[in-house]
This record gives C-alpha cells, structure tokens and sequence, in this order.
C-alpha cells in the first residue's frame, strides 16, 4: 500500500516536473499519433465522401469493408505490417521495421477506416438532405462534395478526435512493429504495458495520468465543438 | 437585368408519366409554357404538383414522354436558365452572403463580379442587415426570402416555387409574394405550385387544376376562378370539405339522408 501511495507520488512528481524521460516518451506517442490521424484524415475525408456520393462496381463491398475495418484489432494491423516491413517482407529494403515511421504507418491503418466510415455516413445523410437543391443550383455530386464536406465539419472533427483517441490508446501495433525501444519508438501505451512488469511503476502511472488526461481532453473538445457549432451555425 | 436571349422557352411537356413504386403519379401530362405569365398549379395535397415541377426542372426523369425546352439548342444549356425554391429550402452551414454567393459560383460567375450581385440581391429581399449571419438560425420566413435572394441573384429565365409559403405566417407570407412579384416584374417566367386558393387569386395569371396526377383545367385566372369548367376544380375552389368524395356524397344526398360531409360547404377568400 505504502509503494503504491508512493508510485503516485512520484508519478504526480514527474509529471509536474516534465521530467525529461516522461517528456520524451509522451512527445513521441503526440508525433506519431498526431501525424497518422493527420495522414488518415487525408486519405479518409475523401475517401469516405467519394463512397458517400458516386455509384460505382463494388461499393456496397466497399461500405461494408469500410465499417468492418473500424473494428480491426490493433495487434492484427501490427503483425500485417510487421510481416511487410520485416527485412523478408515486400518492403524490407527500406528498412523501416522499429522507427516511428513503421508505427505511423500501423496506425494510419487503423485510423482511415474509422474516419472514412463515418465521414461517409455523415456525407451520405447531408447528401440526402442537399441533393435536389444542390442539383437545383447546378451541382452534381462531383462538385457539391467539399461543399458537403464543408457543412458537415462540426460532425468529422469529432470523427477525427475518435480517430486520434483510437490512435494515442492502442498498444498492439506500435508495440509490434515500434519494439518499445527506449529513446527511439518508445511511446506511452509501450511504456506503460512494459514498465509495470520491469517495476517502474511511478513512471507507468505518470504515463496512464497523461494518456488519461489527454483522452478526457479529446473527448470534451469533440463534446464542446459539436455543441458550440450547432449553437452558432445551426 | 433578362436573361440573354435567345429564349429556353416554350417548354413543353408532352405525353408525361412518372412512376414510382408501382404507381403511376403523373399521368399523360401534356401542356405548353411560353413566356411572361405567372402559372400556378393548384391541387389538394398528393395531386402531384411537386412531382410536376421537379419534372419541368429535370430533378426527376419521365418514366414516359418528353419534357422539351423548345428555345434551348445551339449551345444553351436550359438548366443554368432556371431556378427552383423548394418547399423546404436547404441553406448551406456557412453566412446568408456566402449562400448566395456559392449558388452564383456554380453558374461560374467569378469573384469580382459576385460581390455586387449578392449585395443587390440581399438588399431587394431586405436581408442586408444580415449577410453576415449564419444562414441556418435565420428564422423559417427569413430563409424562405433568402431562398428568394439566391435565386434572384441567378437572374433565371424560368423559376419553379413549390408552395415557398406553405409553412410560413401571414406576415412572412406577404414579404415572400412581394418578392416573387418583384422577381416577376424584372422578367422571370414563374411556374409556382400552391395549395392556398388565397394566394392563387393573388399572383395567379393562369392555374393549372390537377388531381390525382392528371392536369384537369387549364384557365385564365379570371376565368378559372370566375366558374372552372372541370367540377372537381368547381369543388375545390368553393372549398367543400371532403370535396373529392363528391361523387359519393351525391348518391348519399337524398333529401332528409344525413350528408357524410356533415357541414355546408364553405367559402375560402
Ligand atoms: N418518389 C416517390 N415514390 C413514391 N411515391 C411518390 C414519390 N414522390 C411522390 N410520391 C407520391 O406521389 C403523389 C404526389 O406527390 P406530390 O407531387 O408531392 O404531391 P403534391 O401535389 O402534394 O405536391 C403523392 O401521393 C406522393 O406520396
Ligand atoms: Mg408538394
């Protein structure tokens, strides 16, 4: 009891303090996250408005694809990717297995389905709102998509905040093809499964505070954005 | 301030069908629209004047038959001479001033030459004062005569109105039929669907009477409304209750038999 009073105590300590080991882990779990929500976001926003609106071959497969893939398990991406990136893999050359890229590259697969399917859904809905004015104006489905995009904003950063809440919490991907290496791909999910065992409790809880507090931000803001929005912009 | 000319007019209807689901909700409609007039199509809920204008405004295709822009050809496109106000219309999440704005850069009209035509349109529908706000918190009337705004400023040739006033109140309803008679005066054909008999004497210059997807009467407004030829259309101007069940309700009015319409019919001014 009195180890565990003391683990927060120091955990508190730490993070207070910025001490410099949390710091750094928590930097590279924010840059990686950051940049793969980025990169799906990119990708998903249009992807999921371009199945929203267009009728082409196989899009019913692509719809149930899409909202399937929402649910990937994170160690499944993490071993497909591993298998891609290790030195025997298609993309063994680059040498990319253990950096931040390859769990950038893990995570961006787990993220664009999540925002591409519910960006299609909120699209599809507005679409079905829009679709005789938009028509009406002289925009077919090709040219009203950023428009629709546009008005459905509010909607997709909270679509994006899940996906970063998605990204900042899984460990089974980056811990596969990241290997939790101290200083490198060391991030604060890897840290916190791996230090426990190795007794650092006070910096694994310092982590869990940060990671918990970060998810409670993300959640509030997609909360106080969608409220706000709708308030201001109907 | 008219559209170039040459004319996308007369547009023609001919030998017009739609179904849906099974059922035929248009049928046979043939008729003429040339320039200048006001048209209203009148009818009971369900008649089919929706589905007649979003026909006329190609939103939906004939299962049968021909919608002809007979002036269109050579390079004209009927649809960028032509506006629609929906029952309902859709603002976009972003300001009044940027609403119509949006509906002119699709005709392709750039930045510069904009800029004047949304002032100008919002001043004449009287929402100059506000452009800036958001245009979905604007009330119900004020995003009716926005509609009115971003049509306005397309300055089309033919606008179709699908009942614009039908859940509007007195006072939003007249600042909506001066603006449609404005945009009327400045040289649009107007084709306008309505329930409202009140409103029909108002703007009407001809009506169209349909029923149950057929176009019953076709009339002066003077006329039609002086003595319709068609007597469903003679009902449904005097208002009678239940007025389509009349061929019943004839049978059923032997003197001293208690009449299924309960109440004399009454008079709508
Ligand atoms: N897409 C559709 N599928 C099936 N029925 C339809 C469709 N659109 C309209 N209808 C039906 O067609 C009839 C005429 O509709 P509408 O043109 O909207 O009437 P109104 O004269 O009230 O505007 C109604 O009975 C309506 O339920
Ligand atoms: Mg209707």
């Amino acid at each position: 009891m009195t180890d565990f009073g003391a683990a927060f105590a120091a955990a508190f300590a730490m993070v207070a303090g910025f001490d410099p080991d949390l710091a750094e882990i928590v930097g590279l779990s924010l840059q990686v996250s950051l940049l793969a929500v980025g990169l799906a976001t990119v990708i998903g926003l249009p992807v999921g408005a371009a199945v929203a609106l267009f009728r082409f071959p196989g899009r019913t497969a692509l719809v149930v694809a899409l909202n399937a893939l929402m649910g990937l398990p994170p160690v499944v991406v993490g071993l497909i990717v591993y298998l891609l990136l290790s030195r025997a893999g298609p993309f063994g050359v680059l040498g990319l297995l253990f950096t931040p890229t390859a769990m950038i590259i893990a995570q961006v697969l787990l993220v664009t389905p999540i925002i591409a399917a519910l960006t299609r859904q909120v699209v599809e809905d507005l679409w079905v709102e829009y679709e005789d004015q938009m028509r009406s104006l002289g925009a077919g489905p090709a040219r009203a998509l950023t428009a629709l995009l546009w008005d459905g904003r509010f909607t997709l950063i909270t679509a994006v905040l899940a996906g970063f809440g998605r990204a900042s919490a899984e460990v089974g991907a980056v811990m596969i093809v990241g290997g939790n290496i101290d200083h490198v791909t060391r991030v604060m999910t890897t840290a916190i499964a791996l230090e426990v065992s190795k007794g650092d409790l006070a910096l694994a809880l310092g982590l869990g505070i940060v990671l918990m507090t970060l998810s409670l931000a993300v959640n509030a803001a997609a909360f106080l954005v969608k409220e706000t929005a709708q308030r201001h912009y109907g | 301030m008219m559209a170039p000319s040459p004319s996308i007019l007369p547009l023609e209807l001919r030998d017009v069908s739609f179904e849906a689901g099974g059922k035929r909700l248009v049928k046979d409609f043939s008729c003429t629209f040339a320039g200048g007039k006001r048209s209203i199509v009148l009818g009971p809920n369900g008649a089919g004047k929706s589905l007649l204008l979003r026909l006329c405004h190609g939103l939906i295709r004939p299962s049968a038959g021909e919608v002809i822009w007979h002036g269109a050809g050579g390079g004209i496109d009927p649809a960028s001479r032509q506006a629609m106000v929906f029952q309902r219309p859709v603002m976009l999440r972003r300001s009044v001033a940027a609403n119509v704005d949006y509906a002119l850069s699709l005709r392709g009209l750039d930045r510069s030459r904009r800029t004047a035509l949304v002032d100008e349109a919002l001043a004449r529908a009287g929402l100059s004062r506000l452009a800036a706000s958001p245009a979905r918190v604007l009330s119900v009337g004020e995003q009716q005569k926005l509609a009115l705004a971003r049509v306005w400023a397309l300055k089309p040739e033919v606008l179709f109105l699908d009942e614009p006033t039908a859940s509007l109140d007195p006072s939003a309803t007249h600042g909506v039929e001066e603006i449609i008679a404005a945009i009327h005066a400045a040289g649009t054909r107007i084709i306008m669907t309505t329930h409202d008999l009140g409103q029909a004497r108002r703007l009407a210059d001809e009506v169209l009477f349909l029923h149950r997807g057929r176009l019953l009467e076709r009339a002066t407004a003077e006329a039609f409304f002086a003595q319709p030829k068609n007597d469903l259309a003679q009902a449904f101007i005097r208002g009678e209750l239940l007025w389509w069940r009349r061929g019943r309700d004839n049978l059923a009015a032997r003197p001293g038999a208690p009449s299924e319409e309960g109440d004399p019919p009454c008079t709508v001014h």
